[in-house]
């Protein structure tokens, strides 16, 4: 029952986003304009700054990640239709799970383009080690999104949720962010230190067990009244 | 109706025991007490504010009173609300519909979350019930308001519930489609179920209702057995408010 609800949840989301393909676009083209904004003002003369690379895409992550957070659950808002999915009598932390993965999906095809164009534009050796690098970018991403999902359900029914919605999630969020820029700076050292880019990845294996389970755990009452 | 979802209990009856709701400091309801069985159409009637929407809330168990009880039957919403979820249909006055999903998309989708076997043939067969089986593929986006409402009422039915709650269902509706949705709500009481109607549509009111409670300022202000006394009673809370 509980897999099956995530799985029709996610199937929706992806289904109703391959149709209006709305938080794609918008999504895609703020991380973009972002790293296109700091190329403009870092890259000097053909030279992009030293580690420059690993923070603009962690920070183009963050933010474009916030943009689909809202966006997602304003799309439930609208028609009132999360009301219908708390209504029904699945697991409601089966909903969560639904929506923290459809979001993940999103943010993971972003990522696919962010990557090559991080690469190119500031020079670094991102696709170096794409195993390293694909296991960094899901750990970060699912933490990120494992609190992001949560307070954006929580705040879906507040007025003023697109400013309570980033001022809540960032500061919770810094280890991630921390942990994955600093995992990231790791991959583009020309002598890798495997065993940093490890304790980084530990560190957001961490992060994701911790809230992945809060979230799935206060989901009920939190959505509950 | 369809099949229902094979896990969810039954009851018979919807007792609702001096049940308050305070928002802050706002009181939305107070100390509301009705009782309403199978086979019964239930009108939640009042003013703007009096309390309709948020009654109907706590009834599909959205929502917990500050103090008094709900029973479904026998059974305490406290304790079973999931499950209890799996026999109570809400018709709001958003109509719970993704409009970028087909209507036959839509209602396989709720069939899923409610645990319907065959979600496919209940929403072919909803479908059937609302006469849009020409439309099944076409997004409900592009539909009109009375073609969506009458998606979203199979919406809410499409697990066979025992109690059905409606917030305003006549709102935007031609009269042919309000008179196809009196006779579905007939179909329904006859079939057993529990309907709880909130509106303001004294009209379409009084030929369909069984039992009238009129909510005022979050209190019940009047209870109605009788349809024919309807209007007298509507006036006379109506003319307690103004004064």
């Amino acid at each position: 029952m509980f897999a099956r609800v995530v799985w029709l949840i996610l199937r929706k989301d992806l289904t109703v986003e391959v149709r209006s393909r709305e938080i794609a676009y918008t999504t895609i083209f703020f991380a973009v304009s972002c790293v296109l904004i700091f190329a403009f003002a870092l890259v000097k003369e053909g030279k992009p700054p030293e580690d420059g690379a690993a923070g603009i895409l962690w920070i183009a992550i963050a933010f474009a990640g916030t943009l689909a957070l809202g966006r997602a659950f304003e799309r439930e808002r609208q028609a009132e239709t999360l009301r219908a999915l708390l209504l029904a009598p699945a697991p409601r932390p089966a909903i969560y799970l639904g929506k923290l993965l459809g979001i993940l999906a999103l943010l993971g095809g972003a990522e696919l383009v962010l990557v090559p164009l991080i690469a190119l534009l500031y020079q670094a050796p991102l696709l170096q080690y794409p195993g390293w690098l694909a296991l960094i970018l899901l750990t970060g991403t699912l933490g990120f999104t494992a609190v992001g999902t949560l307070f954006a359900a929580m705040l879906v029914r507040a007025r003023s949720r697109d400013v309570l919605l980033p001022v809540l999630l960032y500061p919770i969020t810094v280890p991630v962010i921390i942990a994955g820029v600093r995992g990231t700076a790791a991959l583009l050292q020309p002598d890798i230190d495997l065993e940093l880019v490890r304790f980084w990845i530990a560190l957001l294996v961490a992060f994701d067990v911790v809230f992945v389970t809060l979230a799935l755990w206060t989901f009920e009452p939190l959505m509950t009244d | 109706m369809n099949a229902r979802s094979p896990a969810a209990p039954d009851f018979d009856a919807v007792i609702v025991d001096e049940v308050s709701r305070s928002f802050g400091r706002r009181r939305a309801l107070t100390r509301v007490s009705f009782h309403a069985s199978r086979g019964t159409i239930l009108g939640l009637l009042g003013p703007n504010g009096a309390g309709k929407s948020t009654m109907l809330a706590i009834l599909a168990t959205l929502m917990q009173p500050t103090s008094g009880r709900i029973r479904f039957g026998e059974l305490d919403p406290a304790a079973g609300g999931g499950l209890l979820r799996g026999r109570i249909g809400v018709l709001g006055h958003d109509l719970f519909l993704y409009p970028e999903l087909s209507a036959f998309e839509n209602l396989t989708f709720f069939a899923g979350l409610h645990q319907v076997e065959n979600a496919g043939e209940a929403a072919a067969n909803g479908l059937r019930r609302a006469g849009l089986e020409d439309r099944a593929d076409d997004p409900v986006g592009s539909f009109s308001r009375g073609m969506r409402q009458r998606v979203a009422l199979e919406r809410a039915l499409i697990h066979s519930p025992r109690l059905v709650l409606l917030d305003e269902p006549f709102t935007g509706l031609d009269d042919a489609s309000a008179r196809a949705l009196v006779g579905r709500l007939n179909e329904l009481r006859d079939g057993g179920a529990i309907l709880v109607v909130a509106t303001h549509d004294l009209d379409l009111a009084e030929g369909l209702l069984d039992q009238v409670v009129f909510l005022r300022d979050g209190r019940v202000a009047d209870t109605v057995g009788r349809p024919e006394r309807l209007r007298a009673a509507y006036r006379d809370v109506m003319a307690r408010r103004e004064s």
